[in-house]
């Protein structure tokens, strides 16, 4: 196939370049190594551990600042001060209201950080981990450049949000390790479990509002607040960039609005430096699966309550598996902003009059963003089930055992050529590996006599064809979360297989197509089109399925099972857009608001799943409804109205068929991915050879 | 014959008349060439010479001091190469020549004389004398006007000729702006003011003295005191730097709280340049005239012209003066209590915060205490300020102060500006702190020669900036001074230490000392410069100006766009364009 002209350019370059780009990305081409933290707990005693001397070290050996006297430092502020004028007067209610209504925001807002409370909760989750969890397993050396990292620069932790045991489990690693308590920001929603709330609260969580977009005061006080914290060191800051848990084990496009405030003191010289530092937190099994799977079918989720935690203990007599924290290379801002913000823009205003940042700052900070949930990828840590999910995630009616195996085999050497990073038990022979796996998650899959196959829901009497569907959804949607897991690592090349498969001959413009569109289900750098095309094209034509003689793109021999699985792993983002695609054109109604968007489409593909027409069960997630909707407005197929009080969707039907063409050539909706892999004698020695090489340490990534 | 020996006989009084100053000075290093800093035989620190108030003393702690702080040892010697450095032959332009000769005007050729007048006192142009490395240009004459008529004399002749410019005070330029345009193919004339040393006339009526721009900042002080008067104008460099570079570099005076900076101080200016002289034509004391063309010339650096001779306010010689200091419990306090004070507009003469480590560092300079009384009563004051108020040595700084006025009054102002340190948690501590502090910055130039004999180089550079910066910046700088050093190799952790040396309403002048070991360096003036880079970089990124008093010269010129604008530039550029289109003031600085 033909490259587009402006392709060729990139192409001849390279291999020079790729190899710098992907050099530059990841400049930890090595990783750390593990330590069990509850193998220590299963040896010794909990109250002791609970009850030793914690004595971390601050940023340059500050004093930690007691909770009131920090309110105050806020409440003093120049910043604070300014705001609460500039309120006084727009509102003309007297400055000492205003500054009261602050004080009770601040009240309602801020961390009441004790460390006996810490202890409590180190106590009882040394307990609950035990029960849950088979090991709970951190990087040493990142927890020893994050103390470094601690003591000179003001530091921001930043997580991966996949449960709600994230953040307790941060506190309680940095507990364990002798550092810093982190206080992190919450959402409000806690509050609503009285006790725990508080708990948490002492526990060094302090609560945000979910949304305050025109409430200038509570802006104030809230960044203030956070600033002072920051400037002074007086704890790491710890917030998720993606805002909230992802449902769906992908990550999540950040959001800016902390990351700004924690830049800005860095950008107005109030700190030399500002140190963030990425985590991946991976859970072999996670606590909310099923849970997530059917709040993305739209039963809502409980609303937080201390008496449904309670409930929630039945989840202590299962085994989760491990979980593995990854505290990645500290990112320093001050490097990252080398050339990009010219920070003396900010010499020509007072500092303490908050102001909207410039656009080079805030593209500084989306990008910055998008790299740190990039690091965040990285580092996760990826299980066996992880691949074998992707695999039967490609085979709804199930695999042979041995089959199964077979692929699981070599897809782990398509994901070590990649650099994932991959937890494969050494020395266990692969088998054993796969039936463990399949022990783990015996809620998600079967074995029956030699066949492999998801687990539908058992059926409790007599069920309706939509419970059935419903059932099977939820294990599809609760197996996707796995498989989600690993297209970070896979998702370029897969694109680039999708262009090549699928789509029309300018290779370079459709992997552009496919970049754009599925921007808000990925982590896609914003501007990094041509460099995520050359990594594409670099990672493919490593592990030999496609060739590049000259100006072509063009698949090998032993390329077809690659590029089919590739395929076969977008196939259901492809479809689903489609479907969406297909909703609007046919089926929407004129005034269609943007509140009857999820349950219409959904109701849309359930028909058509019931009718035979569609087999792709992930449609019925709302978030993948949402994303392609975000995607149709951002490429204006969509348009939003403000009706009254309704948002209406305004549909541009040509173009939304015109995307559905690109999406559907050659593709019926009906017709699902069923090319099967089936590798032969020699692709096994193909993968064995990539997997060897993964494990040279002369692999570049 | 007779021309011969007439000829030999000017050159040997040229050197001998023209310039008694570079006889007593040093040729590669600070100051006079009998006061010296120097490790003897008993390791211990001295001071030679008899000028200054430590002349002749030992420093017992200065050792101490020294190696503890650079990680350098007196084992470690860098003595300067003694034989002078290779001189490039003059490039002379004969019709110049013959018409300057003519003009009685003397002149000279003299290598000596070329060299000294190469260079200011930058870290890489002392670090090359003392290294013997070849200077790539100098002048290729040196000239001695001795009145405003002399100097059209040769301005013309320079025009007429097309030779190259550069005018020469005090030879005390921090900014490479001596240091002569390597491309620069035209005959260099350095054009030396120290002649033009007089004051021509006082008026006690007005309160002006009409000066010869070459005079030198203590002679002027001291002409001035036999008639009572002083200008009060006392940059730290004013025992070297001259009237007119003052003018030309828009210098600042420690006092300036009282006198005001050398804008506030001049009255009437006259230059020379190409295009004619440059003056007004009345001394009212504040004229609305369009822009000021004084400040055409303040600042200029040389490039537009020479200043010939410059009326300036006096005042009579204060009745008392009084030192004073002030120790605070961390550098924080004693910001805010000098932006206090600041508020209040009620600064003494000069008020000047040190930070932790130059208050060491003062301490280092403390001369042998002869009695066991003495020892006994430091002792005393240290337990007091540390054990009994709790003050931690290693954050300790100290403000030191000077009073200038009517015995009455000055003790009134110390009242107030000591009232105002409590609130701050300021404890008095003594006139002698407050002297020994400004001793240190007369003595500092001096420090680096010893600095270089073992190893370390040192320099210093300042801003200005708002008062809410002020803490920001000083820690920002700091810090990345320390990181550039390590991330290019420098193998002991630097000195870096600043203080707050003038306050302003809206803001505060910093002075910032920067030194390292270099041993183990390839070329540590080249790290010394990026480093310094850098650091300015640092400065204006936190909101500080290019420079309060140093000037830009031609070490900060990159950053004049970015400083004042394009069409700030544009404007500088066709002043220059006007005035002097051949460039025969070309030594290039600021644009």
């Amino acid at each position: 196939r033909e490259l587009s002209s402006e392709s060729n350019i990139y192409i001849y370059c390279l291999n020079i370049l790729v190899f710098v780009t992907l050099q530059q990305r990841d400049p930890m081409l090595k990783r750390d190594c593990f330590e069990d933290i509850l193998e220590e707990r299963r040896n010794s005693s909990d109250l002791k551990y609970a009850l030793r001397c914690y004595a971390p070290v601050l940023y340059k050996g500050v004093t930690p600042c007691k909770a009131n006297m920090l309110k105050n430092i806020v409440l003093q502020s120049d910043q604070l001060h300014y705001v609460i004028n500039q309120v006084s007067q727009e509102s003309g209610e007297a400055p000492d209201i205003i500054q009261e209504e602050a004080s009770v925001i601040l009240e309602e807002m801020a961390h009441r950080l004790q460390i006996s409370t810490v202890r409590c909760f180190a106590f009882a989750l040394s307990k609950a981990f035990k029960t849950l969890f088979q090991h709970v397993c951190v990087n040493e050396e990142g927890i020893q450049r994050l103390q470094q990292a601690i003591q000179e620069h003001p530091v921001v932790l930043l997580p991966s949000h996949r449960s709600y045991m994230d953040f307790l489990l941060m506190s309680y690693i940095l507990y364990t390790y002798d550092l810093a308590l982190p206080v992190i920001a919450a959402g409000m929603d806690f509050m609503g479990m009285k006790f725990v709330g508080e708990m948490l609260r002492m526990s060094g969580a302090f609560f945000i509002r979910r949304s305050f977009g025109g409430d200038k005061l509570y802006w104030a006080v809230f960044s203030e607040y956070v600033k002072t914290m920051l400037r002074n060191g007086f704890a790491p800051i710890e917030f998720f960039l993606e805002g909230t848990r992802s449902r769906t084990c992908k990550s999540l496009t950040p959001k800016l609005g902390l990351l700004n405030i924690v830049i800005e003191p860095f950008f107005k010289g109030e700190v030399f430096d500002v140190n963030l530092v990425p985590v991946s937190i991976s859970y072999e099994r996670i606590l909310e699966e099923s849970l997530y799977a059917r709040e993305l079918l739209g039963v809502p989720k409980p609303k937080e309550s201390t008496s449904g935690l309670l409930k929630a203990r039945r989840i202590l007599s299962e085994d989760y598996g491990s979980i593995h924290v990854y505290f990645g290379q500290p990112v320093s801002v001050r490097s990252l902003a080398q050339g990009k913000v010219n920070r003396s823009t900010y010499n020509l205003f007072p500092r303490h009059i908050p102001r909207k940042p410039m656009e080079e700052t805030q593209s500084f900070v989306n990008d910055t963003a998008y790299r740190i949930v990039r690091l965040q990828e990285d580092n996760m840590v990826l299980k066996p089930w992880v691949l074998m999910a992707s695999l039967l995630l490609q085979n709804l009616e199930g695999l042979e055992l041995s089959v199964l195996t077979e692929q699981t085999v070599w897809l782990r050497g398509l994901a070590l050529s990649y650099a994932a990073f991959l937890d494969w038990p050494d020395q266990a022979p692969t088998a054993k590996v796969v039936s463990s796996s399949l022990a783990l998650h015996r809620g998600l899959a079967c074995v029956s006599g030699d066949r492999v196959s998801l687990v539908v829901g058992e059926p409790l009497g007599p069920v309706t064809p939509e419970e059935a569907l419903f059932n099977r959804a939820v294990s599809v949607l609760s197996c996707a979360s796995y498989r989600n897991q690993v297209l970070h690592v896979f998702l370029r090349p897969a694109m680039l297989a999708v262009a090549m498969l699928h789509l029309s001959d300018e290779v370079y413009n459709c992997f552009s197509f496919l970049w754009d569109m599925f921007s808000n289900d990925f982590i896609l750098c914003p501007g990094d089109t041509v460099q995520d095309f050359e990594e594409a094209c670099y990672l493919l034509v490593k592990t030999g399925a496609v060739q590049m003689p000259q100006q072509d793109i063009v698949m090998t021999d032993i390329g077809q099972p690659t590029l089919s699985f590739f395929n076969g792993l977008l196939e259901p983002f492809l479809q689903g857009y489609q479907v969406v695609c297909r909703y609007l054109c046919e089926e929407a109604s004129e005034g269609l608001t943007e509140k009857q968007y999820i349950p219409a489409v959904r109701s849309f593909a359930v028909k058509l799943i019931l009718a035979g027409n569609l087999r792709c069960y992930e449609v019925l997630s709302s978030d993948m409804q949402k994303n392609a909707l975000a995607a149709l407005l951002r490429m204006d197929a969509v348009r939003k109205v403000k009706v009254a009080d309704q948002v209406t969707l305004i549909v541009n039907k040509m173009a939304v068929n015109s995307i559905d063409d690109i999406l559907g050539k050659n593709r019926m909706i009906s017709h699902i991915n069923q090319t099967p892999i089936s590798p032969s004698l020699s692709l096994v020695a193909v993968a064995e050879d990539l997997y060897r090489d993964g494990l040279t340490p002369s692999y570049i990534r | 014959p007779s021309l011969l020996l007439l000829l030999t006989l000017t050159k040997l009084t040229n050197c001998f008349l023209f310039s008694p100053r570079q006889e007593i000075m040093k040729w590669n290093g600070w100051g006079y060439s009998d006061s010296k800093f120097l490790f003897n035989k008993k390791g211990q620190a001295e001071f030679t010479g008899k000028r200054y108030r430590l002349s002749g003393m030992t420093l017992p702690s200065l050792q101490d001091w020294f190696e503890n702080t650079f990680g350098a040892s007196v084992k470690h010697k860098s003595p300067p190469v003694l034989n002078a450095s290779v001189v490039p032959p003059p490039r002379l332009n004969e019709a110049f020549v013959e018409n300057l000769k003519a003009t009685g005007i003397p002149f000279s050729n003299e290598a000596e004389d070329r060299v000294f007048r190469a260079h200011g006192h930058c870290l890489h142009e002392i670090f090359a004398l003392r290294e013997g490395k070849k200077f790539e240009r100098v002048p290729d004459m040196v000239v001695w006007p001795n009145c405003h008529n002399d100097v059209v004399k040769i301005v013309e002749l320079a025009c007429k000729h097309n030779v190259c410019l550069i005018p020469y005070g005090g030879g005390t330029s921090v900014t490479s702006a001596l240091e002569c345009p390597p491309e620069e193919t035209r005959c260099i004339v350095s054009l030396d003011t120290s002649q033009m040393n007089r004051i021509l006339w006082l008026d006690e009526n007005n309160l002006v003295a009409h000066v010869e721009a070459g005079i030198i900042g203590q002679d002027l002080e001291r002409l001035l005191n036999e008639s009572g008067y002083c200008t009060g104008h006392e940059p730290d460099s004013m025992e070297f730097s001259s009237l007119g570079g003052w003018v030309a570099t828009r210098a600042s005076g420690m006092k300036k709280n009282v006198y005001g900076n050398i804008e506030d101080l001049v009255i009437h200016i006259k230059a020379v340049t190409p295009r004619g002289v440059i003056e007004k034509s009345c001394q009212g004391p504040r004229t609305s005239t369009g822009p000021d063309i004084h400040h055409f010339i303040l600042g200029s650096e040389g490039t537009l012209g020479v200043v010939t001779e410059v009326t300036m306010k006096i005042r009579p010689i204060p009745e008392y003066q009084k030192y004073g200091s002030v120790v605070f419990p961390k550098f924080e306090a004693g910001v805010a209590c000098l932006r206090e004070v600041a508020k209040q507009r009620c600064a003494p003469a000069s008020i000047r915060l040190m930070d932790n480590k130059q208050f060491h560092f003062g301490h280092a300079l403390k001369p042998q205490v002869s009695s066991i009384f003495t020892h006994f009563v430091e002792g005393l004051k240290k337990f007091y300020i540390t054990k009994l108020k709790g003050f931690d040595p290693h954050q300790l700084v100290v403000a030191t102060l000077l009073f200038e006025g009517d015995r009455e009054r000055v003790l009134q102002h110390e009242k107030q500006v000591y009232d105002i340190a409590a609130t701050f948690g300021g404890l008095a501590a003594g006139e002698d702190n407050g002297q020994r502090g400004y001793l240190l910055t007369f003595v500092i130039a001096y420090l680096r020669d010893l600095g270089m004999d073992y190893c370390v180089v040192a320099e210093s550079f300042e801003t200005s900036v708002p008062w809410d910066r002020v803490l920001d910046l000083c820690q920002n700088v700091k810090e990345r001074i320390i990181r550039e050093c390590k991330e290019r190799g420098v193998q002991f952790q630097p000195l870096t230490s600043c203080r707050v040396t003038q306050t302003y309403d809206s803001g505060a002048c910093i002075y910032f000392y920067f030194a390292f070991n270099y041993r183990g360096l390839a070329d540590p003036v080249h790290t010394y410069e990026q480093v310094e880079h850098a650091a300015r970089e640092e400065i204006l990124a936190n909101g500080g100006s290019l420079s309060h008093h140093h000037g830009v010269g031609k070490l900060r010129k990159e950053w004049m766009k970015d400083s004042i604008s394009n069409v700030g530039v544009g404007m500088l550029k066709s002043v220059k364009e006007y005035v002097d289109p051949e460039n025969i003031f070309g030594n290039r600085n600021l644009l």
